[in-house]
């Protein structure tokens, strides 16, 4: 199955980024395409470079990145990007920004659009 | 469930909006993508229930709040050919509103007919 996944909470304060990423890898595992993560709202903090987590826990934000680099496309909207300080300057790698359009289209290629928030 | 218009895949998509206007911001960048999404021709509604009825309500005034309105921006869905508003009935009677107190028309459905009509969705986005 072709899976897209929004993300709308940031991570640590909330469990919907853990549990999306948690989720993100069981489908790959079950031989699912897991094709976009598209963060919206506070997810969009999701794909900062400037977090340094404490090291004895997971580093939510490599965890993206990583997934990104094993050819998921990790997305953050660019309207909620710019109200929290989000841009290219502060991108991890394997992460991009883009428009609300790109979320529509993701929507409409997948078989399922899995939201994880409150 | 998702049809075809010519060549073009046509989803049913619905935004649930079940919060306070004001508060957080989560009802208002939810408008925000119901707005992007409209461009995109799809079959598109919008159910408001639990405080999300509250985000209808006309005449509110944010100035106080240091908060920029956002409630006139309903009033626009209707020239992008979002026309199917659903409130929920219940919803609305706990908190004794009326539809008389909404800025834009809406149908009121009770919860269980709004939850076939959920069901029915392609996709259901909440916010």
């Amino acid at each position: 199955m072709k899976i897209g996944i929004l993300l709308k909470e940031g991570p640590y304060s909330h469990q919907a980024a853990d549990s999306a990423f948690q989720f993100a890898k069981a489908a790959l595992r079950k031989g699912h395409q897991v094709e976009s993560v598209f963060m919206y709202n506070d997810g969009v903090i999701n794909v900062s470079n400037r977090a340094d987590p404490p090291q004895d826990d997971r580093n939510l934000f490599k965890c993206w990145s990583d997934l990104g680099a094993q050819g998921v496309q990790i997305w953050a909207c660019i309207a909620a990007s710019k109200r929290r300080g989000i841009d290219e300057k502060v991108l991890s790698p394997n992460c991009a920004i883009t428009g609300l359009g790109t979320l529509t289209d993701i929507a409409l290629r997948v078989d399922r659009l899995v939201t994880f928030g409150d | 469930m998702a049809g075809q218009e010519g060549d073009r895949v046509v989803k049913r998509i619905m935004h649930v909006l079940h919060r306070a206007p004001h508060g957080t911001i989560y009802t208002y960048e939810g408008l925000e993508m119901i707005l992007i999404m409209a461009a995109f021709e799809q079959d598109i509604s919008v159910a408001f229930i639990g405080d999300g009825v509250f985000a209808l309500i006309k005449d509110q005034r944010t100035d106080q709040l240091g908060i920029k309105s956002y409630v006139n921006t309903f009033k626009a869905l209707e020239g992008y050919d979002v026309e199917k508003l659903y409130v929920d009935r219940e919803s609305i009677e706990e908190r004794g509103l009326s539809t008389s107190d909404f800025i834009v028309e809406v149908e009121v459905l009770p919860s269980q007919e709004l939850g076939r009509l959920m069901k029915s969705q392609d996709i259901v986005i909440h916010h």
